[in-house]
Formats: C-alpha cells, structure tokens, sequence
C-alpha cells in the first residue's frame, strides 16, 4: 500500500518512554498501521537516516519527536525531521520541556568529563582519557556528536507544530490524538497542546479536598497518609495544582502517591515551579500572626517548608528548561 | 581505506552506530561500535533528595524504568535504614515479575526476533514487529500485544502508572495488594506461563528446526568466551530480584560471589576517546584490550550470561527448558553447572527461557498468602548515608551506588548499568560478525544486517548506558510574601 502517509518518530536525548507510550497503544497499534507507513523509528524499524535525507521536504505527515537537545546530532536531527515533516509534534516531555534530564542545566559543562570519566568511583582511567568529537585510529577518523552545555526543548531549536506533554504521554491520550488525524478531524490551531486536559491534576483526582492548612510538610518516605484525602493538605508535596490534567491523576489515584508535575504546566501559566510556590503560598497554615513581626512570620514560615531540601528539583522536576529559570545563564 | 557506517543502528533502546573500515582487499581492517549520546544522571542527581531517585532514575530508561526504580529503592532502603517489610519485597518483586515478562516479550517479537521471524536478510521495511505479525498470522500478533498490555495492567495496578510507575518507597511500598487485584493478577501470571511456553515452541519451530539458523547461531562468527556475571539465590539459583552476584570464568568455574556493596572490589571501568560509552571489566583480572579468553577481564552480562552464571532456575518449567538448552548445545556438566555456552546467539533463547521463569515465579508470588497483607511499609528512623541496590534488569546487572548527607540529600551517584557491562562484549561480537561476514568488499543491506545482529542479540539499552552527566551551576529562588519580603532563599551551590 505504497499510499499510506508517512510518520516517523525519533528519539533525541530520550529514554525510550515515549516508544513504549506508542507501542502501548496495543491493538490499536493495528490501526495505526492500516493508516500510516511508519518510515523511520529506529526503535522499532529499520530506516536509517539516509532513508529520511532521500525523503522530500514536508513528505512525512507527521513527525513524533521524542526527547530533549542535547549534542550536535540531536540539532541535526531536529532540523532534518522538521524539514522533511508537514507536522511536527514535541512528544513528551523532554521535547516540550526539558523533563528529567534537563536537570542537569543546573551544572555547568566544564565539570562534565570530569565527573563522569575522571572521578567516578569506579572508573580506573590514569592517563585521563576522555571522550573527544574527533579521534585518529590507525584506520581512519572516528567521530561523535559535541555534547552542548546544556539542555533545549525542541522549539527552542526548530519550529514546533504542536506539543503532546507527559512523561511518558498516557498511551490512551496518544491514542485520542492518533485516532482524531485518522479520522480526518481539523487540526487545532498551530500551538496548540494536544493530547492533556487545560485544568490541574487535582481536578482528576478522587482524593477529598478540604480547605488546604498544611502545618507542616513531609517528604514521601516519612509518613502514611490518608488513602482517602487530599495529599497536599497532609503536607506531601504534590505538585497537582501546578500541573496539567489529562493522565487521569494515576500517581494519586492508582498508587497514593504525589504528582510529580510530569504534564508540565496547567493553560495560562508559564512557569510550574513558579506556580506551585504560589499554591504553597496561600495553602500554608501559619497560625494567627497579627502580633508577630515579620522576622518572626519569616521564621515560621521557615519553619513549615524546612522539611523539604530540594525545592529547585522537586518544583522544576520536569520543567526546568523551558522554565523561566532555565537553569545555567 | 574505504569505510561503511551503519547509522544508526536499529531496535534497539537508544543511539549507537558502527564504523567498519575495510582494506585494499576489501576485507575488514577494523571495526568500531560507537555511543554518540550521553544524557547524564551521576553528577545531576546530586543535591536531589534520596527518596525520589526511584522516580528521576527511572528517567534513564523507559523500556526499563522498572529495574532502575527497583535498584534505586533498594539503594534507599540502605541509605535510610529500613528494611522493608516481608510482604514489601513480594510485592516489589511480583511487580518486577510482570516487567520481566513484558519486557522480554517486546525484545523477541519487536527487536531481536524479527531477524529469525521475518528472516535476517528479508526487506528492510519488513524486519520489524508489523512484518513479524504479517508473517505469523494476526493471532499470534494479537497474544503478543496481549500478553503486553495485561502485564502493563499490572504494572499499572501495583506500580501507579504503565510507564515510569511510582509505588517504591524506601522501606516499602505505597500500596498492598488487594485480594481482588491478587486474583487479577494470578489469572494474568497463568497466561503468563502459557505464554512462556509457546514462545519456547514457537522458537523451536521457527528458528531451532531450521537448519540454516541453527547453523548461524553455532558458527564461529557470534562466539566469544568471555566471563559471565549473574544473580543468584542461596541455591545459586537465577534470581532477578535480589541475592548474591556470581561471576563465572569462561570454563564456568566460579570466580567470584559477592553482595553487591562490594560490586567497586570487583568491577573497573575504562574510557575510550572515541565512544561516550565506558567500558567495565573484571578488576581482578584486568583489562586487555577489547579481546577475550580467561586472560581478559572483559565479561558479560546477559540472559545467557545469567544461565552461565547460575546452577539452575528456581522454577519446575524453566530448569526443564534450562536443561533442554544446555543439552540441545552439547554441553556436559562440570564444577556443579552445566559448561558455559558462547554462542551468543543462544542468548534470545536464553531470554525466553527467563520469560518463563518470571512468569512462573509471579504464579508463585501471586499465590502466596502474604502478598496481600497491609504490612508494606516501613518508617525509615534514621538516614545511614549510603546504599547500594542491585536488581538483574534485562539487559545486565543494575547497581546504583548513593551517597547523602545526615538529611538523606545525595552527595555522591554512581550507577553501573544493565547494557553497560555489555559494551566490550558488544564491540567484540559486531567487530567478529563483520570481519567473518564481509569479504572482498562484499557488502548487502541484509549482509550489514546481520552485523546489527550482533549487538541485538544483547537486546541493548544505550538510553540506559548514557546515563552519566555531571557539573555544577549555582541556583538561587527567592520566596516572597505578599508584601514583597523574603520568605525562603532557595538555592543549589554551585
């Protein structure tokens, strides 16, 4: 069936999440191929890059591109895909936001190397040898992709169509997206987040929600909660209120366990570490403190978040380099 | 000298690519695997608080994330001195029981199976799991998208989500298993076992009764002897989810046997300039090159490495196919295990051998009366500062090594990873299918194909063995009241 459209998905800095998200698609993965030839995924088959480069420009329908920008390879890549794809779609979070490893763009490059091939435990390394982009071997030149100092989202390198968040997207998320472009559907204005609700977390979560008073707040190894209540208000810091909607609230409802803020930010807000410092703001219970000076409001305060170290990871787990932040300036 | 590369390699998990340089003759000069990636955890981990590296390591593999969410939290089980409950660890590794089966499921239908399924020299655009389904039939194709979707379910019941689950805790679980779930997962572990025996079947028809595979995988050209590492229980029996780490020598004499807090006694690692990649090997022995024998340190890591490496499978189903394999290969037993096989091929089947195994083994877990007691958390009292957890994941063995300050923030992250171990194995077995299968500068798309065989035999993570990263960069965020004033001062030193 030489006339089916062409898609392709790739993977950049990744970790192969958003593949398994596809295959989890299960039956309906079927369908998928009844309607699209997949050209180019080498997770899964077996195109290779010459493959894509013999390709028209715009001749792929559309392009899932998965995983963040992390070394020269990745940049070419993204260039390539955008180039030869009609529509091209930031699938989960690294491509949208950074995720995870976007982490790292709170260290620098320089210390790179060091740590990982000069300083590492276990590494046995006395001639300091590390990883270079270009190495003569008696045969020839070898090369490897430049590793950038630091991490960028997809439309921070090329023109971005739409994005689908989540880490990974929920398979039944990807399906209402695939399904939607097979039944020949408009397309959303360009822009658009796709595949995820507008709202928050907390609005699909089956936890009882009172007024939030947290008194105090506890890491997740620290305290049983309530299976029945709203995590927050028990003080575990659940980043629902800053995170979009559309997984279903799962960490919650299926584990008791907090959301960790993979869908990114709720519509309308521009920074999910910003917004959650905000949720916290109104939601901490400090106590009448007309008579107290503003030395002591800071010193309760102080004594109510302490609990938690690492606001920086916990509140930019996912979002750090698409976030106002960034990480490294 | 002209040069073939091969970019990128193809299903797989991640990046890799190989460059093989060929003589006047035509005949191979050298061959190179290459890791053009590198993500980074070690260094950006640092600072994060310990209890949440089950969710961030998982990051490092999403066909994985189960082994790393495991070997994590058995790492913060040291670091915060709780010993999980009984019921915890069934539960956990009941969880991990279901990733096992999945996860060798999607190897052999999708990665490495469509080389025998569909044929290693058929049409680019059909070795895939599409062409696996076209060639079988739809109802086949339809018990494999089964048998990964319900243990996905399960994965999802116990863990939180399909995905990147979330349930581990240092000193447990978030949630039991409830006697409804119990009988849930009892009739998908039964399909299981079912599904475990007619892969078996199916690799028996498909591959061992025809003759020009079974001499493929024999031949000379994916052999190498080098050690093997695997897991054991007290009986030296495979386990995936905790024991003893056995190494054997390529005459399958035990070498080494240690818990894994010991793993920097026993494992180095090297550093080529030309790869991301490091390259582990056997402290005791040395490193000699990319070469193999008993002289060399090079080891590896593997579904077959595992078998090597043990006396047995815990299980009634899988010792009998354990037995048959060894056997079927011709070899004889000796210092109490059956003599190493290294033929590396063998390692798909070795693979589906485990697929049966755990699926035996989440029937016995499954059926086990306290696996659905409430009893899955333990409060940690007090923070050691350090731990070490190892798991078998899939592709090799896992072990994450953290160290933290009095307030379980980490100071220090290593992590030696399932296909990492592989690395010298990998470029050794793609170096030896090259050089055996090109000649005279004769080279086919299906011929290259089967030098990617080579490295897909070991079902290869590379998003997994990219992990590394490191750094430092200073970050401030200030809180403020409504009036303006400074309320907290965030920041990560640089």
């Amino acid at each position: 069936m030489p006339d089916k459209p062409k898609i392709a998905m790739y993977w950049a800095a990744s970790c192969g999440g958003c593949e398994i998200s596809l295959a989890n698609l299960h039956a309906n993965i079927l369908a998928v191929d009844a309607a699209f030839q997949l050209v180019f995924c080498p997770c899964l088959v077996d195109g290779k890059k010459r493959d894509v480069e013999a390709l028209k420009d715009g001749e792929l329908l559309i392009t899932f591109f998965n995983g963040a920008i992390r070394t020269d390879e990745n940049q070419e890549m993204a260039h390539l895909l955008r180039k030869k794809s009609k529509i091209l779609i930031a699938y989960g979070s690294c491509a949208y936001e950074g995720c995870i490893p976007g982490l790292s763009n709170f260290h620098s490059k320089q210390d790179h190397f060091k740590a990982i091939y000069l300083d590492n435990p276990s590494i046995e390394n006395p001639q300091k040898i590390v990883p270079q982009t270009e190495t003569k071997v008696p045969e020839g030149t070898l090369t490897i992709p430049a590793f950038h100092d630091r991490v960028r989202t997809l439309a921070q390198t090329v023109d971005v169509d739409y994005f689908l968040p989540g880490c990974p997207p929920e398979s039944f998320k990807v399906w209402e997206v695939i399904d939607s472009v097979i039944q020949g559907k408009a397309l959303p204005p360009k822009g658009t987040i796709i595949g995820a609700g507008k709202c928050t977390v907390c609005d699909e979560c089956e936890k009882k929600k009172e007024d939030k008073k947290i008194k105090r707040l506890y890491r997740t190894h620290e305290i049983v909660p309530d299976r029945e209540k709203c995590l927050l208000e028990q003080g575990i810091l659940c980043m629902g209120p800053a995170t979009r909607d559309g997984c279903k609230a799962q960490c919650p409802n299926n584990a008791d366990m907090p959301c960790t803020g993979c869908y990114g930010p709720p519509s309308g807000v521009r920074d999910q570490g910003a917004k959650m410092i905000a949720a916290l703001g109104t939601a901490l219970d400090l106590g009448d403190v007309s008579t107290l000076s503003e030395e002591q409001v800071a010193a309760r305060v102080e004594e109510v978040i302490k609990a938690i170290p690492d606001y920086a990871g916990m509140l930019y787990k996912y979002s750090l380099p698409g976030s106002i932040l960034g990480g490294k300036r | 000298m002209k040069r073939i590369t091969i970019d990128p390699i193809t299903r797989l998990e991640g990046h890799g690519k190989i460059e093989i340089f060929l003589d006047e003759q035509g005949d191979v000069a050298n061959c190179y695997f290459q890791i053009p990636e590198l993500r980074g955890f070690e260094q950006f981990c640092v600072g994060r608080q310990a209890e949440e590296m089950p969710v961030i390591t998982s990051r490092i593999c999403g066909v994985c994330p189960e082994a790393h969410l495991m070997a994590a939290v058995k790492a913060c089980d040291q670091l915060f001195g709780a010993e999980p409950p009984p019921a915890a660890k069934k539960v956990r590794e009941l969880f991990y029981s279901a990733f096992f089966v999945t996860d060798h499921t999607t190897h052999f239908y999708a990665l490495g199976g469509p080389d025998f399924i569909v044929g290693p020299e058929a049409p680019a655009a059909e070795r895939n799991i599409l062409g696996v389904i076209h060639k079988v039939g739809l109802e086949t194709g339809q018990k494999v998208i089964e048998t990964r979707q319900r243990n996905h379910q399960v994965i999802q019941k116990v863990g939180g989500r399909a995905v990147h689950p979330v349930a581990a805790l240092p000193g447990g679980w978030s949630k039991p298993i409830s006697e409804e779930l119990r009988k849930e997962i009892e009739e998908t572990a039964l399909k299981n076992v079912e599904f475990g025996l007619f892969s078996l079947q199916a690799f028996d028809d498909i591959v061992l009764k025809n003759k020009a595979y079974l001499d493929l995988i024999v031949s000379d050209v994916y052999h190498h002897k080098t050690y093997n590492m695997g897991t054991v229980d007290e009986r030296n029996l495979v386990n995936f989810y905790d024991g003893m780490i056995r190494v054997t020598d390529p005459e399958g004499r035990e070498f080494a046997k240690y818990p894994c807090r010991d793993y920097a006694q026993h494992i180095a690692e090297r550093v080529e300039p030309w790869t991301y990649l490091k390259f582990p090997y056997l402290k005791n022995v040395g490193w000699k090159g990319l070469v193999d024998g008993m002289d060399s340190g090079v080891y590896c890591a593997t579904p077959l490495s595992r078998l090597n490496a043990a006396d047995g499978m815990a299980t009634p189903l899988a010792q009998e196919h354990f037995e048959k394999m060894y056997q079927t290969l011709g070899s004889k037993k000796a210092n109490g295990r059956y003599q190493p096989v290294h033929h590396r091929l063998v390692t798909h089947w070795a693979r589906l051998i485990e697929l049966l195994y755990a699926a035996e083994r989440m029937l016995e877990l499954a059926r086990d009366p306290e696996i659905t007691s409430p009893d899955v958390r333990k409060i940690p009292e007090r923070i050691t500062g350090e731990g070490v957890g190892s798991v078998e994941a899939p592709r090799g063995t896992l072990t994450h090594h953290y160290v933290s300050d009095e307030r379980g923030v980490l100071k220090k992250v290593n992590l030696i990873v399932g296909t990492t171990n592989n690395n010298a194995p990998i470029s050794m077995s793609v170096k030896r299918a090259a050089e055996r299968l090109i000649s005279k500068g004769q080279v086919s798309e299906g011929l290259l194909n089967k030098v990617e065989m080579a490295f897909r035999l070991y079902d290869p993570c590379f998003s997994c063995a990219t992990h590394s990263l490191p750094g430092h960069m200073p970050l401030v965020v200030d809180i403020r009241d409504s009036r303006g004033g400074l309320v907290e001062s965030l920041r990560q030193d640089g």
